[in-house]
């Protein structure tokens, strides 16, 4: 019992065990079978459908599993929800929602709220916090169809901090993001490590992967290999990955289009 | 007609009373429910919800046989709900798209209650016509207990939107995040559907079916113009349709057959009208008045720029109408207009037939020229600003460029390419020769 709270790496953070997710019984993930350790900054990446985002959400339980189950710090999801922060795809929302970029920050709280109570004035202490993180303090009481797109990652990114987790999921937080943006967002993805959490991004730039994780999941409909970034991110296994044909330079070519439609 | 006016404003008659009550309260709900609802894009199904609740109503009456409101409310509610559930089913198990599966719903519900109806008006005893006030609304039938049943579910639904509020927004703003946080987005939601459900069943015996819809969509709608908030909007929107509900009510007390129902639809209309007019930002006058001010600015920006530039190239600072224009590509004409303009703004003034820059035009024309400089030199070498500063349409930047933004140009311009940031617009000596050239 003690041992799931024990910070040190003994349990993994995120257990998935024989996990397979089907639509209308159509499987697009299969078999998914790993531990992710405690501490490391995790990249996922493989091509359009592979079931990058698939994954991230049926570890939340966002989408039914077919199959399999996840364990958080060796317990069952519903009992560790706190425990686990979520950055959704930028384009997931309506951005023209009336709400202003605190506001947006503050739902972070509202699992540490719970059901029909207000957020406190710690809680809004705490957004606010979070928000100057993401250097969008000025920002705070803009409405969040006057930010740059960027912008919006930010502060998606400052609501993902507010939750205060331990475990991160984030769907393509650089997709569509200046390299300012990108650059401030990777800067707190170090810092959350360096804390002791584990994060895991979705990710389509395949030139970045060597420098920001240190752990990587090739995805393509299963698990083609996943381990830190220098024994797993080989060419042969970028070949299984994104297609047998496909040279790394034609694979990040293609990840790039992919990342422009925004997938 | 005054009459009529005083004796309503007296409230002096306890008709008058119910009825004002009752509709102030349907436009309060409706309009607070109606925020949630167009912003959760369930407009269309309050509506095919009002229509299915009409085979509800008639329903209840064959089954018990009595016309109290809370015995028909509750056919109508068990009635929207198989028809909300309905248009779920269709939705998910076959490829029908929602906003056919709410057609085809609406319709066959409200034409089995139009059978039902005619049927009952047909077949029954005395008492049986009330009942076709569901159909448009009869605001004048409502009667004490009516209005009990009314200021009851009012109050449920205001006290529910209290309390879940925060729920509800996060909710609408983003499911997958409020599932992830451990609620229950699904109860959420169902509790949301729930209320606008008990909101349409508020207004049915006083709006009816066809109509109840708009006091849920149009003061929310009209609402959305004057709140960036959802507090805001939700606030605004209950004032709206209350008022509309109070106003709709006194209007029709003027003359005789003047139905309640229909007028409270159209002074919310009113207020939508006037909302998506004059609402400040949002508003078509202020997007046609910002419109107009960057295209001024613009035409300015280019008159004080070539201006500047002419100057630097010729070397004094008086201009003819002809050598502006040769230089902007513009017909003469069209420079002779802008620079009367200007000179009434203060911008330029006549020097014997040609134009000069005042202290002001000159001090705007320099800023500009220097953006478009600095702007040049930053898209030359492609250096790294924040993003959210230069992702705008490319041709509009150096109308938008702001000092703070120039100053971060200049910055990087001094540090990647060794450019005195004074040279910039220097480059030729412009500024110095204008000063001498143009002012003496």
């Amino acid at each position: 019992m003690s041992d799931s709270v024990r910070p040190q790496g003994e349990v993994a953070p995120i257990q998935i065990h024989d996990m397979t997710i089907a639509y209308h019984k159509k499987p697009v993930l299969w078999d998914v079978d790993l531990d992710v350790p405690e501490g490391v900054l995790v990249g996922i990446i493989g091509p359009n459908g592979a079931g990058k985002s698939t994954m991230i959400k049926a570890v939340m339980d966002l989408i039914p599993k077919a199959s399999g189950w996840v364990k958080i710090y060796d317990r069952p999801y519903d009992q560790m929800r706190s425990a686990i922060g979520y950055v959704p795809q930028r384009e997931s929302v309506d951005w023209d929602f009336p709400v202003n970029a605190l506001d947006v920050v503050l739902m972070g709280r509202y699992g540490h709220v719970g059901w029909v109570r207000r957020p406190s004035g710690e809680d809004r202490r705490l957004a606010a916090e979070a928000l100057d993180k993401v250097g969008m303090s000025e920002y705070a009481h803009r409405q969040i169809s006057q930010l740059s797109g960027g912008q919006q990652q930010r502060v998606f990114l400052a609501r993902a901090l507010a939750q205060d987790a331990r475990i991160y999921m984030m769907d393509e937080p650089f997709a569509g993001v200046d390299a300012a943006t990108e650059r401030a967002i990777i800067d707190i993805l170090i810092e959350l490590r360096s804390q002791g959490k584990t994060i895991l991004v979705v990710h389509h730039d395949l030139q970045t992967v060597t420098e920001y994780f240190d752990w990587v999941i090739m995805l393509n409909m299963r698990v083609v290999a996943a381990g830190p970034t220098r024994e797993v991110f080989t060419d042969e296994n970028l070949q299984k990955t994104y297609g047998g044909r496909l040279t790394v330079l034609s694979q990040a070519a293609q990840a790039m289009a992919d990342h422009r439609r925004g997938n | 007609m005054l009459d009529n006016a005083l004796r309503f404003l007296s409230l002096a008659d306890a008709n008058v009373r119910f009825v004002l009550l009752g509709s102030l309260l349907i436009g309060a709900t409706g309009g607070m429910l109606g925020s949630f609802a167009v912003l959760r894009r369930r407009s269309l199904l309050g509506d095919a919800l009002a229509h299915a609740a009409l085979p509800g109503v008639a329903l209840a009456y064959l089954a018990t046989g009595s016309k109290a409101l809370p015995v028909l409310l509750v056919g109508a509610t068990l009635a929207g709900i198989v028809g909300v559930l309905a248009i779920q089913f269709i939705t998910q198990f076959t490829r029908i798209k929602a906003d056919s599966a709410i057609g085809i719903v609406l319709s066959v519900f409200f034409g089995i209650g139009i059978v039902l109806l005619t049927h009952i008006q047909r077949s029954g005893g005395g008492n049986q016509s009330g009942l076709d006030k569901f159909l448009f609304g009869q605001a004048a039938s409502m009667v004490g207990d009516d209005l009990v049943v009314m200021t009851s579910l009012t109050a449920i639904i205001m006290l529910a939107v209290l309390a879940f509020y925060k729920e509800f927004k996060a909710l609408i703003f983003d499911p997958g995040f409020l599932s992830a946080l451990g609620f229950s987005a699904r109860r959420v939601d169902a509790l949301l559907m729930g209320l606008i459900v008990l909101t349409v069943m508020v207004g049915l015996q006083a709006v009816g079916v066809v109509l109840i819809a708009a006091m849920l969509i149009t003061p929310a709608v009209a609402a959305r113009f004057w709140s960036e908030r959802l507090g805001t909007m939700v606030v605004v929107s209950t004032v709206f349709g209350g008022v509309a509900g109070a106003v709709g009510t006194f209007i029709s007390s003027l003359a005789p057959r003047i139905p309640t129902g229909p007028v409270m639809v159209l002074v919310a209309t009113f207020f939508f009208v006037v909302s998506a007019i004059c609402a400040p930002r949002r508003g078509a006058l202020a997007r046609w008045r910002r419109h107009r001010q960057n295209a001024a600015r613009e035409q300015r920006h280019h008159f004080l720029r070539a201006h500047v530039e002419l100057s630097d190239k010729e070397r004094r600072g008086i201009f003819a109408s002809s050598s502006l224009a040769a230089e902007l590509g513009w017909k003469a004409s069209r420079v002779e207009r802008l620079g009367r303009k200007l000179a009434r703004q203060g911008y330029v003034r006549r020097s014997g037939g040609r134009w000069e820059l005042t202290e002001k035009g000159f001090e705007e024309g320099v800023f500009i020229v220097k953006s478009h400089r600095l702007w040049e030199h930053y898209l030359y070498h492609r250096s790294i600003l924040d993003a959210d500063h230069v992702d705008r349409p490319a041709d509009e930047v150096e109308h938008l460029l702001t000092p703070e933004i120039i100053a971060h140009l200049e910055q990087i311009v001094a540090e990647e390419r060794g450019i005195n940031p004074d040279q910039v617009v220097n480059i030729h000596g412009t500024l110095s020769h204008y000063r001498k050239g143009g002012r003496e």
